[in-house]
């Protein structure tokens, strides 16, 4: 236990803004690093509370304890870091309830203890871990009422879909509360990359969430590029961006068909997969890979397109929006599904300031955040986009979203190409050193955090990484409050969580 | 042949018939389905298939499952086969005519309805219990809606009996009448409602937090699902009969009509039934599912449509006198 003096657990709010003034230590990946004190950490942890800046992520590395925050107004954004005396650090989540979940996986993983958690339930820990099995009793939040029962569902679902177990609370067909259960996909990812060369982390990396294998390259080369001082050629640059915008094209066009089909419009599901089908395969005759896993590398990227390529993905877009165009129309003239949509599974926008939910679940409901437009980052801050929010927050407002981010990240590609000129595709390393990175990445979901701290030699020496889903599932919880059972897997389909990307 | 071994032979060849042709009738909704979203999907004669393929495999039952659990499902295909030999399909004037009352019809489909939710609660999983209060739900409001249409055609027919009412139907002369097109709404309604077809339930989803039908047999699985399953197919293609028989009776044969008559009569039923089966397809593609408590907006449109059913029913014998 560490003692914690009374003034600084009473320590005022502190803004991020005045705080990096104070460091004066802007890194290249655009981040500060302050080195913080227990008062500090709680005043800013309390800034966060007062909405005055944004909790990114929180992780443990290197006997630290550390936090992501930024401020899109104020265009600044930090690491701060708290050494971890005896293991222990001052809570976040008791002052700002967001950070709860990340601080009790951190717990879980690293032993690190949040002085003064509210919750102090385990998260990851299932009690399954070889050495470390314990009791595997979890207790939900008590819900108290006359006649409510319990409805469990999950981890393993009915459905091609990652596993989780979601408990509702419900009184006859009305929910009145909802908790999810995650950490089933554990794959110890960051014991993992430890230790490992630049190469098989970047292949870890990739493999986080499948479906945001080329953010999550993208993040990870990045943050290794910041870390050593690494410079991407131009054409690269350019050719991430179109694989990136492709991904958001392909997984917005299934979504988009995945809501649909829930509420049992099997047919614009069909048409919507025969448009991502189309895409796959082009994106397999390309890049080498359906899904264009691990074709953004450390240094540029693995493979390169000729003209006809670029050609290729040109007549794709147009496939694409001569396609879509019809889902669209059938969706928008279609009363039936537009009343199961409209008004249904509301997030209410005090809830998605407080846990800065990236994403369409974020611009559905006011919040215009998006880390291409917040922090530019190559090669977007080359190219003219809109971000398209909506004020509703339902599920309709999330498909429009999509909708209209389909459009934005066609015209994207397009600019994209039109500035590609021919060059290398990827730069070989700089004399490896000691150093750390960060980079924050748009993925298909939100924003996505990525830090790397390399050791002598290029080894990693710690890699975390922080999906836009970690923000997304509390409000999927509050967003079926006072919704009816049956409308929860349209609610859940049109946030379309990541599993694996949380359980880590 | 002795008329009663004649009649004993032809409902007996009916029953059979409709138990046949049953799984084909949903295959075809399930083909027409699949063609429309771009889908080769699976032939016609997969519910057979399937339906085999649950005869052979194991069947698992829940621990704490009692015998009622086992038992219903041959109560289920037992109620709803012979409910479903009491629709006139192919002849009229069959052995069970006597019996054949549209009463009785939706006695026979409740008590099954009864059976099902029952059974399914009888594992006590929390699925079985959603489905079972959702079709709690929704049968209570389908059944008056059913029971008003039935009063309808007897009013017009003087009868409840099935086989007199087709025949009735066949004698008048062609001619549109208001109250029948209402109690037709009303009954397709129903039979949509009744049958777990969209927009009322989704029979080709897996989430199981919006099944209602599909929930109630989650626990079952082997021969006993095979038993629901069969029944499920027997009591779409009764209700497509039903409709057949009181709106489109036209091509029926007497059961004692000549070979040509009997021709004439499978002909034009199975071509019906082909009809109805396709029209489901097409419907089903065009049209989401609706929130669980629409549903009974819905079939309370039915219940309206039914109740001036027969208002305009009585009411045009009141002027006709």
């Amino acid at each position: 236990m560490i003692t914690i003096n009374e003034r600084s657990r009473d320590a005022e709010p502190v803004a991020l803004a005045d705080a990096i003034r104070a460091a004066l230590q802007v890194r290249a990946d655009g981040f500060a690093r302050i080195e913080a004190d227990a008062a500090l950490w709680i005043g800013l942890a309390r800034g966060c509370a007062a909405g005055w800046h944004d909790l990114g992520a929180l992780w443990v590395d290197d006997h630290h304890v550390r936090m992501a925050l930024w401020d899109a107004q104020e265009n600044c954004r930090a690491i701060v870091s708290l050494s971890l005396k005896v293991g222990a650090y001052p809570s976040v989540g008791l002052h700002h309830p967001p950070a709860l979940r990340l601080e009790r996986a951190m717990r879980d993983l690293y032993g690190a203890i949040p002085e003064g958690i509210p919750d102090e339930r385990r998260w990851l820990d299932h009690g399954v871990w070889p050495g470390r099995e314990h009791e595997p009793g979890y207790h939900f939040l008590p819900v108290e009422g006359n006649g409510l029962h319990q409805i469990p569902v999950g981890p393993v679902h009915a459905g091609i879909i990652e596993p989780g177990h979601f408990r509702f609370t419900a009184n006859g067909e009305t929910v009145a509360r909802l908790e999810a259960r995650l950490g089933y996909v554990h794959k110890g990812v960051e014991a993992l990359a430890q230790g490992a060369p630049i190469e098989k982390a970047a292949k870890l990396a990739a493999r986080m969430s499948g479906d945001s294998t080329v953010a999550y390259s993208f993040a990870f080369a990045r943050s290794v590029e910041a870390a050593l001082g690494w410079d991407v050629a131009p054409r690269a640059q350019l050719l991430r961006g179109v694989m990136a915008e492709l991904e958001r094209l392909s997984h917005h066009v299934s979504d988009v068909g995945a809501i649909c089909n829930d509420a049992a419009v099997a047919a614009l599901l069909a048409r919507c997969s025969l448009i991502r089908e189309d895409m796959l395969r082009t994106q397999a005759a390309l890049f080498g890979h359906r899904m264009m896993m691990d074709a953004i590398v450390p240094g540029g990227v693995a493979r390169d397109i000729d003209a006809a390529g670029a050609t290729a993905i040109l007549a794709l877009l147009e496939r694409i929006e001569l396609g879509f165009h019809r889902v669209v129309r059938a969706y928008d003239q279609s009363p039936s599904i537009q009343n199961r949509t409209h008004g249904t599974g509301i997030v209410q926008p005090d809830f998605i300031r407080q846990f800065a939910a990236g994403g369409f679940v974020g611009r559905a409901g006011g919040r215009a955040f998006d880390a291409r437009r917040a922090f530019p980052y190559p090669p977007y801050d080359a190219v003219a986009f809109k971000v398209p929010t909506r004020e509703e927050s339902d599920v309709d407002a999330r498909i429009w979203i999509r909708i209209e981010e389909i459009a934005e990240s066609t015209g994207i590609i397009r600019q994209l190409l039109g500035k590609l000129e021919a060059g290398p595709i990827h730069a070989a390393p700089p004399p490896f050193q000691p150093g750390a990175g960060a980079a924050l990445v748009e993925a298909f979901r939100g924003d996505l955090f990525l830090a790397v701290r390399i050791e002598e030699e290029g080894r990693i020496a710690h890699m975390h990484a922080r999906d836009a889903s970690w923000f997304q599932w509390p409000l999927l919880e509050t967003a079926i409050d006072g919704n009816i059972v049956a409308d929860f897997p349209l609610c859940n389909k049109s946030f379309n969580c990541s599993y694996s990307g949380v359980d880590l | 042949m002795p008329a009663t071994l004649q009649s004993f032979v032809a409902q007996g060849a009916q029953m059979f018939f409709v138990l046949a042709i049953a799984p084909a009738v949903t295959g075809i909704t399930r083909k027409v389905k699949a063609r429309l979203m771009r889908r080769r999907g699976p032939s016609i004669f997969q519910p057979y298939r399937d339906l085999l393929k649950l005869v052979r495999k194991e069947s698992v039952l829940a621990p704490n499952a009692t015998w009622f659990f086992r038992s219903a499902p041959y109560m289920i295909f037992a109620f709803t086969w012979v409910a479903a030999a009491l629709v006139p399909t192919l002849a009229s004037g069959l052995m069970f005519n006597w019996a054949a009352d549209v009463v009785a019809l939706v006695a026979l489909i409740g008590a099954a309805r009864a059976l099902l939710a029952l059974a399914a609660m009888d594992a006590g999983t929390a699925f079985g219990g959603i489905g079972s209060s959702r079709e709690m739900m929704i049968a209570s409001l389908a059944e008056p809606a059913s029971l008003l249409v039935a009063l309808t055609i007897a009013f017009a027919a003087g009868t409840t009996r099935l086989p007199e009412v087709a025949q009735f139907l066949i004698t008048q002369p062609l001619e549109i009448r208001v109250s029948f097109a209402l109690a037709f709404v009303a009954l397709v309604i129903v039979a949509m409602a009744e049958n777990a077809r969209i927009p009322v339930d989704n029979p080709a989803t897996h989430l199981e937090l919006t099944m209602v039908h599909e929930a109630m047999v989650l626990e079952y699985s082997g021969r006993h699902l095979a038993m629901i399953e069969a029944a499920g197919h027997l009591k779409l293609t009764l209700y497509i009969s039903l409709i057949i028989c009181l709106f489109l009776p036209f091509g029926m044969a007497p059961f004692d009509g000549s070979a040509d008559a009997w021709a004439i009569g499978i002909g034009s039923y199975l071509a019906k039934l082909v009809l109805a089966a396709v029209a489901l397809g097409v419907w089903e593609v065009s049209i989401a599912k609706m929130r669980v408590f629409r549903v009974s907006e819905f079939l309370g449109g039915a219940f309206t449509f039914a109740f001036l059913a027969i208002l305009l029913e009585f009411l045009s014998r009141e002027v006709q006198r």
